[in-house]
């Protein structure tokens, strides 16, 4: 048994140390809103906070985390300021398609806004090209990241 | 996509159902052209219709069963927007649901959706509005001119006021009207102005449900290998340290495939590695891509099928003033769709539940009745939102699979294929070799041309009977006889070559992606050649064509063609007629290093038609475009004894956020023609515009995909032939 | 060198094989399990097991420079392809004195030499252990080995210059984990075979030993306590912590042969023998070397390399998943490239050049953590590109490699 923090709440699971946390997530704990898409952290889809880092939960075997660490997926996000924020930009602008990765480049958004509230677009490119969309959102991504600092009022 | 499966839209027979005081109006399609996709949401009523697009009830709930699958097109919005318009209700508070697996071809693909759907839509909320008016009527004892219909409620001349719930019942009992009147364009209050769309909120919470997401109780995933060589087989299995995996309950087998069968879907995957497979490859094994290219170059000459020609080209390219002649060569191309193949299949004695995303709904649930022996009638699918379809899903060998597998066990079955999995057991878009020749007049300008295709008819084995008597398949004439252009004199002929150890597909476009590389790279060597800008070059070619001058003057325009650029940069522009939609493309590239390639800008003019949501138009260009850059730039399928040699991302290299273009602008003409298709546009104009452009830079030309492929630098065999 | 010998050996793709245990093993039980122990001490089974193939089954091959390329024998109790039939006193021989029956002299690819530190008796625990394991009956290929070294007798003369097998008596003038640890570190463990410059006749170097060597395409690093060139200034924590995992905070992960060593052998020593290893390990005599030019290993920061040379570009996307934007590792710390003096500081780059074009595996108690190989989608010059954008930006290197560097670690060979 290894218990893992998630969205707040304290977990139990019963499962190989080596197992990483997306099928935990997803088949172990029916959290499906983190997404597969490579697992072998090359596209982002499956990206969680562990204490407010973003991770590709593919590549995290459960028994690397402990039972201290605060797991935060994209179902656990619904009062975060930032978190709000981020998803209105996303709406105001319409960034999704098909909708598969935007999961992955949200946790990702707001952890960058998180570290950098208004970052240039260098940084956003920094940290969010790990993030793959096959539907090619990428420039409505980069408008949204920026819209929400402006939104913020941080100056530039 | 094929344009063969465009039919012109036309409601046959629209009847009405009531009961259970919903108001359900059905539009029955003609044979051959009615489509679903299965339900999105779950509690359809008893009184649901198939083929019915729209459900009122007395609770003022209305449900919109909608025909296309969402797959990221936007087009669950669009479907909505043309409904809700007639209706005269506010689109954001309509239930959406996917309609089930009818009668006929039914497909969601082909850049067709707007096409097809424009009028039957339409027509379905204005055959509601005009019952719902004439039920009020009734009530009120007044002329049904005199009911206006606004907002989900009925007004009366004397101010009376009805909601549409509380007349669905009356209305129900209404025989349905023959012709209705629609809006005009001047009346259009939704069609024509941006929308969000109505798939957002669920997609950015995480809450949407793709295939993938499906839980069934009960159910099991299984982890799935099949052969790494087409047309080989299972041969001798080891299960036993498989079993032993922690969680793993099975290892099934069918021919080709092998499913290690768990809890969930990490046992599975270690169960699969730990399963100890024996492939018999088969005669496969010794294909290599150059296999395929060999038997290619071997249809340059030689006997080959006339697919379109007036005039005589070679008479008139002998006598020309000058010749032209050049050999373009694009590879087999993978989808990688985000969201990797899975299917989940209950099989039972007595029905079977299929729960995907998928665009050929019917035929995925009539194979699933061959393998499972069930009626069709039993087989129940339920469409998922789809990770990007890109034409991947309109195979469903997927879903036969998980049948294969799903009819060995009684529980719930979800099938993942690992993206490993995915991208070496995809179909794949086919390789071609394309050989122009052009006779030239003294100007530069063609007098003839000659074009050969040499690759395989991907309707063939996709759809028999879409081939044409003489074995074409019209989907290669997109971008080359469906072109802005008229040539004096033309003749296309098709070398049908079907490739050994692959199977090949649909893609985002096949015949629009493949032919305007070709066609807007020679078009544009013939300008360079003749020492003609090459927007002068394209204007002076479409002189006669206005849709098309309109798009090319404005990107033209836009993009500040002809302005200076730094060093190290340039322009390439593409023009194209394909799905319905004019595009002009220009793009700006600056190459710092020959395999260093930068887009700073893309420029796009759009006449698509009537447009119904602007800004997803620009989104599907946009999107288009970096799925096509992408391709263009990276994406090669090689083969190495019969095995597929990308496997994941790292060797299936997709453009990421520092790669794409730092700005897409996208103008959109205004136009009264119908709605042409934009879905796959982009896309196409993505290599040529982009090639174009690197020519532009290095001087040289790019006649091989992918453009950063070893063959094209300038040291490759391939070399201007002038004649 | 013309061919990876391991490199073949190397598995490129994603690995879902994941060992199930670390189990904790004493230092000496008795019988098979002190068998298993020797066993993985000597890291038998890397050198006996062709990739995907049983394990002890053999068939591994390796391009022996100027000579060839031999194959590693099964070494499964199978009577016919295997040594089944062998008596214990015939591979004790094989092991300490590299005579096999029927006198054939065994090639140097096999460290009998360095094995002769154990007794008898230890290597009969050997046998004991791999004769409780399945057996297999793979029959590697045949060597192809060029002349003369295709005459085994010539393997006589060989042992005679470089000296013949011998017995090592515990020195009384150390400690006696400082012995344990040059049992190990001699012993069993081999490490001399891949990080000692050879001699000319190929044999182990002692005058140099341990300054460091190229295997494979990979160079083996510098390990005596130089403070600049080797291990000395390591912490003998990190030192313990490296050998064990694979992995220590500032120094990188062990990867290509060293990856072999870590995930089949040495994370399953205990922590007494890994401390007695150090111990040994820390005393080594300072020897200088010129593999991997002094770094100053120091944060990286934007001002090092701008983010838009292609380089950089191609790191924030492809790598930047694993490893982010300052090299810290994301959800594995061995992921965690920042300080990796031994894949980054080789002054020609040729073990990152070996990383990234051929992938790394390594086994940890949490499963496989893996680093794919770049070896398609991503050009030549893209490699480079990423390669010396590393380089430069977590090591302060200015090496640069080239396309061609590339190549040639696809194909095996080291960079000139
Ligand atoms: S699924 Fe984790 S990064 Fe792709
Ligand atoms: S929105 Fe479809 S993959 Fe990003």
């Amino acid at each position: 048994m290894l218990t893992l923090q998630i969205n707040g709440k304290s977990v139990e699971v019963d499962v190989d140390p080596d197992t990483p946390l997306l099928w935990v997530l997803r088949d172990v704990l029916g959290m499906t809103g983190t997404k597969y898409g490579c697992g072998i952290a090359e596209c982002g889809v499956c990206t969680v906070h562990v204490d407010g880092s973003p991770v590709r939960s593919c590549s995290l075997p459960v028994g690397l985390i402990g039972s201290q660490k605060v797991i935060t997926t994209i179902e656990g996000l619904q009062a975060d300021p930032v978190a709000a924020a981020v998803r209105k930009a996303w709406l105001d602008i319409d960034v999704v398609q098909c909708g598969y990765c935007q999961p992955g480049q949200i946790m990702a958004a707001i952890a960058l806004l998180k570290k950098i509230p208004n970052p240039t677009d260098e940084q956003i490119e920094a940290d969010m090209s790990g993030n793959l969309c096959r539907c090619g959102t990428y420039m409505r991504i980069r408008a949204a990241i920026r819209n929400v600092a402006a939104a913020q009022g941080v100056n530039p | 996509m094929t344009p063969k499966r465009v039919f012109p839209p036309a409601i046959r027979r629209r009847h009405v159902l009531g009961g259970a005081g919903a108001f359900v109006l059905a539009a029955i399609l003609p044979a051959g052209r009615s489509r679903g996709a299965g339900m999105l949401v779950e509690d359809a009523t008893a009184s649901f219709a198939p083929n019915a697009y729209i459900r009122i009830g007395s609770d003022n709930v209305i449900t919109m069963i909608l025909p296309n699958i969402e797959m990221g097109q936007g087009i669950y919005t669009s479907s909505v927007m043309l409904m809700a318009e007639e209706l005269g209700i506010d689109p954001q508070s309509v239930r959406i649901e996917a309609a089930p697996p009818g009668g006929g071809a039914e497909i969601t693909g082909g850049s067709t959706s707007s096409m097809t759907e424009w009028m039957p839509l339409r027509q379905a909320g204005a055959t509601a509005r005009t019952m719902l008016q004439q039920a009020a009527a009734a009530r009120w004892s007044c002329a049904p001119d005199a009911c206006v219909a606004l907002d989900g409620y009925i007004t009366g001349p004397a101010g009376q006021r009805l909601s549409y719930g509380e007349l669905a019942a009356d209305a129900a009992k209404l025989p349905v009207p023959k012709n209705v009147a629609l809006k005009t364009p001047a009346q259009f209050r939704l069609i024509g102005r941006p929308m969000h769309r109505l798939d957002s909120q669920v997609k950015v919470d995480g809450q949407a449900t793709f295939g993938i997401d499906v839980q069934v109780p009960g159910q099991k995933v299984g982890a799935v290998a099949a052969c790494p060589v087409i047309g080989g087989h299972v041969g001798h299995v080891d299960t036993q340290a498989a079993l032993k995996i922690r969680g793993v309950v099975a290892v099934l087998q069918i021919d080709d495939a092998v499913c290690v069968v768990a809890d969930h879907y990490w046992a599975a995957r270690k169960g699969l590695a730990a399963l100890d497979v024996q492939w018999v490859e088969g005669p496969n094994a010794a294909v290599d891509t150059q296999a395929i290219y060999r038997q290619l170059e071997g249809g340059l000459s030689g006997p080959a099928i006339l697919a379109d020609h007036h005039g005589d080209a070679r008479q008139a390219i002998t006598h020309a003033h000058g010749r032209y002649s050049a050999i373009y060569r694009q590879p087999l191309l993978a989808h990688a769709t985000m969201e990797p193949i899975n299917c989940t299949i209950h099989v039972r004695p007595d029905g079977c539940d299929i729960w995907t995303g998928t665009q050929v709904a019917e035929r995925a649930r009539d194979t699933t009745a061959e393998v499972t022996g069930l009626p069709k009638d039993k087989i129940k699918l339920h469409s998922q939102y789809i990770g990007g379809g890109f034409g991947r899903r309109l195979e469903h060998e997927y879903v036969t699979q998980a049948a294969r597998f799903g009819r060995q066990v009684s529980y719930p079955l979800k099938i993942i294929w690992s993206r490993e999995e995915d991208i070496t057991r995809d179909r794949f878009r086919p390789a071609y070799l394309d050989h122009l020749e052009a006779g030239l007049d003294e100007r530069g300008y063609i007098t003839g041309l000659t074009h050969r295709i040499v690759g395989p008819a991907v309707v063939a084995r996709w759809e028999p009977s879409g081939l044409s008597a003489n074995g074409y398949d019209d989907d290669l004439s997109v971008g080359t006889v469906i072109t802005p252009y008229t040539y004096p004199a033309y003749r296309l002929e098709f070398a049908r070559r079907e490739p050994p150890g692959v199977i090949t597909a649909w893609w985002r476009g096949v015949g629009g992606t493949r032919g305007l590389f070709v066609v807007e790279g020679f078009i544009d060597e013939l300008a360079r050649r003749a020492d003609i800008d090459p927007v002068a070059y394209r204007r002076e070619m479409v002189r006669n064509n206005p849709r098309a001058l309109a798009v090319l003057e404005r990107a033209a325009r836009e993009s500040g063609w002809g302005t200076p650029l730094p060093p190290n940069c340039g322009r390439g522009v593409a023009l194209q007629f394909a799905f319905g939609s004019y595009l002009a493309t220009v793009v700006e590239v600056e190459m710092p290093a020959l395999h260093d390639v930068r887009i700073r800008r893309v420029t796009c003019a759009v006449d698509c038609g009537q447009v119904i949501n602007p800004d997803q138009i620009i989104a599907q260009i946009e999107g288009g475009l970096i799925f096509g850059f992408s391709a263009a730039l990276y994406n090669e399928i090689t083969l190495e004894k019969g095995r597929v040699q990308q496997d994941n991302f790292h060797t299936w290299r997709v453009m990421r956020m520092n790669e794409a273009p730092k700005r897409i602008d996208v103008h959109l003409i205004e136009s009264t023609e119908s709605p042409g298709g934009i879905g796959e546009t982009g896309t196409a104009a993505a290599a040529p515009a982009l090639a174009n452009a690197m020519a532009a830079v290095q001087k040289r030309r790019y006649r091989i995909l992918p453009l950063l492929s070893a063959l094209n630098q300038p040291s490759g065999h391939e070399k201007e032939q002038q004649g | 060198m013309t061919m990876t010998e391991r490199g073949l050996g190397r598995i490129t793709g994603m690995l879902f094989t994941l060992l199930a245990s670390t189990g904790i093993h004493p230092a000496h039980a008795a019988g098979a399990s002190d068998g298993q122990y020797l066993t993985r001490a000597a890291d038998c089974e890397v050198c006996h097991t062709r990739p995907g193939g049983a394990p002890f089954a053999g068939g591994r091959a390796f391009a022996i420079p100027g000579m060839g390329v031999i194959y590693s024998p099964n070494i499964t109790a199978d009577r016919q392809a295997g040594i089944g039939t062998w008596t214990d006193d015939q591979f004790v021989k094989a092991v300490r004195d590299g005579v096999s029956p029927g006198w054939k002299h065994l090639y140097p690819a096999m460290p009998y030499r360095d094995y002769a530190y154990m007794t008898p008796d230890e290597v009969k625990a050997i046998r004991a252990y791999l004769a409780t394991l399945p057996t297999s009956s793979a029959r590697p290929p045949a060597n192809t080995l060029k002349f003369p070294f295709s005459i085994r007798a010539a393997m006589i003369f060989w042992n005679l210059v470089n000296g013949p097998t011998s017995s090592h008596p515990d020195d009384p003038g150390h400690t006696p984990s400082w012995n344990r640890g040059r049992y190990l570190v001699e012993g069993p463990g081999h490490c001399a075979e891949c990080h000692s410059p050879r001699t000319i006749t190929m044999g182990v170097s002692a005058s140099n030993a341990y300054a460091g060597a190229d295997v494979g395409g990979w160079r083996a690093y510098n390990i005596t306590s130089s403070k600049t060139d080797g291990i000395g200034a390591w912490s003998a924590d990190d030192l313990a912590t490296y050998l064990s995992t694979g992995h220590a905070d500032g120094h990188g992960s062990a990867s290509g042969d060293m990856g072999d060593v870590v995930s089949h052998s040495l994370r399953y020593l205990t922590r007494q023998d890994i401390d007695a290893m150090v111990e040994y390990l820390r005393g080594i005599p300072a020897r200088s070397s010129t593999d991997g030019a002094p770094l100053v290993v120091d944060q990286p920061t934007a001002a090092h390399d701008p983010a838009d040379s292609h380089g950089a570009m191609l790191y924030a996307g492809a790598c930047v998943g694993c490893h982010l934007p300052d090299g810290s590792g994301r959800q594995n710390p061995v992921a965690s490239i920042a300080g990796a003096r031994t894949t980054l500081g080789a002054a020609n780059g040729q073990n990152l050049l070996q990383v990234l074009t051929h992938g790394s595996v390594l086994q940890t108690a949490t499963g496989t953590a893996s680093m794919p190989a770049f070896h398609g989608g991503y050009s030549d010059q893209d490699v480079a590109d990423i390669a010396n954008f590393v380089m430069h930006h977590f090591a302060r290197s200015s090496t640069k490699v080239t396309a061609v560097d590339v190549a040639k670690a696809k194909a095996g060979s080291t960079p000139e």
